[in-house]
């Protein structure tokens, strides 16, 4: 980043590459759609071309890209909770078409595939059903591997109300997915049947 | 280690990133403790359960929109850092003009004021009088003036001596 604000352009592709994928699984995982969870992770990147004169290495600079990120998603769901008042919880999130390609094994039979897309919706339902903190906090640290300091600074909370923040999101997925955890995952359980 | 504290402990317990004596206090723990025990394995299968979501990857497109974006942002030119910003300039102006304003306003100082009223009296007098002595007239007759007799002043009625009277 400091070869960025020295006025480096390829570092800049090099930060794209490296951060592009996990910058839209997680902005993916907060909003309802994979476009939009698009525009904003470029958004998110042209900000951090935007600021990178005032960049100072003072943290991580994943901390900073994230609490930019985290920042960005946060606005975007607000607004769009305002835009769309009347769109329940339990509307499909969006259309086959606009998703992300999913990287699945091909070889599946169609039933177990159809299991598994339920059981991935599910999830994705659960988590969407958190509120905004609290799935902010279980993305950073389930799918981006950050310790409890570095998600109270994305987050900008104390150490404390992080982790009260972590329990009671984890309590709320406990909930949403027994269901799942008590089932056993499709492919799994037709390993054994003759085809 | 009470069950409380293992409560808050286990999230971190489940990523495996709680230090080492954190993680073995917890595991002697979870060895006596039915309760506790059975809540880590929940969490434990909600840990796995969300590992099932896929990760996604972003569209050939993404890229290059990014740096289409990036390229269509304005470049600072070397002379813009001497334009001001348009907020800058307007605290600057308006600071100007009002230490303007304050060097126009003249002194609150109340003896000066006094001073300042009594010269234009003394001035106003000398103008009044400037006519009477170009009149000639006025000036030729001035020595008959001396002859005249002083007229005493009179003393004031007292208001005791006027109440009476009334009576």
């Amino acid at each position: 980043m400091l070869d960025v604000k020295a006025g480096d352009d390829s570092s800049f592709d090099f930060l794209l590459q490296k951060y592009r994928s996990p910058l839209v699984n997680f902005l993916n995982r907060m909003v309802r759609d994979s476009s939009t969870a698009e525009d904003l992770a470029q958004e998110v990147f042209l900000r951090v071309y935007r600021a990178r004169k005032q960049y100072t290495p003072s943290a991580k600079f994943t901390t900073w890209l994230f609490r930019i990120a985290t920042n960005v998603a946060l606005n975007s769901v607000r607004d769009t909770r305002h835009r769309k008042m009347e769109v329940s919880i339990d509307a499909p999130t969006d259309d086959e078409d606009s998703r992300p390609m999913e990287l699945r094994a091909p070889e599946k039979r169609i039933d177990e595939h159809l299991l598994e897309r339920d059981r991935i919706e599910t999830i994705r339902r659960a988590i969407l059903a958190l509120p905004e903190k609290q799935r902010a906090a279980v993305l950073l640290h389930k799918y981006e591997e950050m310790d409890y300091a570095e998600i109270s600074r994305v987050l900008d909370c104390s150490e404390s109300a992080l982790k009260s923040l972590l329990f009671r999101a984890y309590e709320n997925l406990r909930v949403q997915l027994a269901p799942l955890v008590a089932q056993p995952v499709a492919h799994r359980a037709g390993e054994g049947r003759p085809s | 280690m009470k069950c409380e504290e293992v409560s808050s402990e286990l999230i971190e317990h489940l990523n495996q990133r709680a230090d080492s004596a954190k993680r073995r206090d917890v595991e002697e723990h979870l060895a006596g403790c039915a309760a506790c025990r059975k809540r880590a394995e929940e969490l434990r299968g909600i840990w796995n359960v969300m590992d099932e979501l896929p990760a996604v990857e972003p569209s050939f497109a993404f890229d290059a929109r990014v740096r289409q974006r990036v390229a269509a942002e304005p470049r600072r030119k070397w002379f813009e850092f001497f334009v001001p910003q348009p907020r800058l300039a307007l605290a600057v102006g308006l600071l100007i003009a009002l230490m303007v304003l304050v060097m126009k306003l003249p002194l609150k100082n109340p003896g000066t004021t006094a001073t300042t009223a009594a010269t234009q009296q003394e001035d106003f007098n000398a103008i009044k009088n400037l006519g009477v002595l170009e009149n000639y007239d006025v000036v030729t007759k001035m020595d008959a003036l001396s002859e005249l007799t002083p007229v005493a002043a009179q003393p004031e009625e007292s208001p005791q001596s006027g109440t009476a009277s009334n009576d």
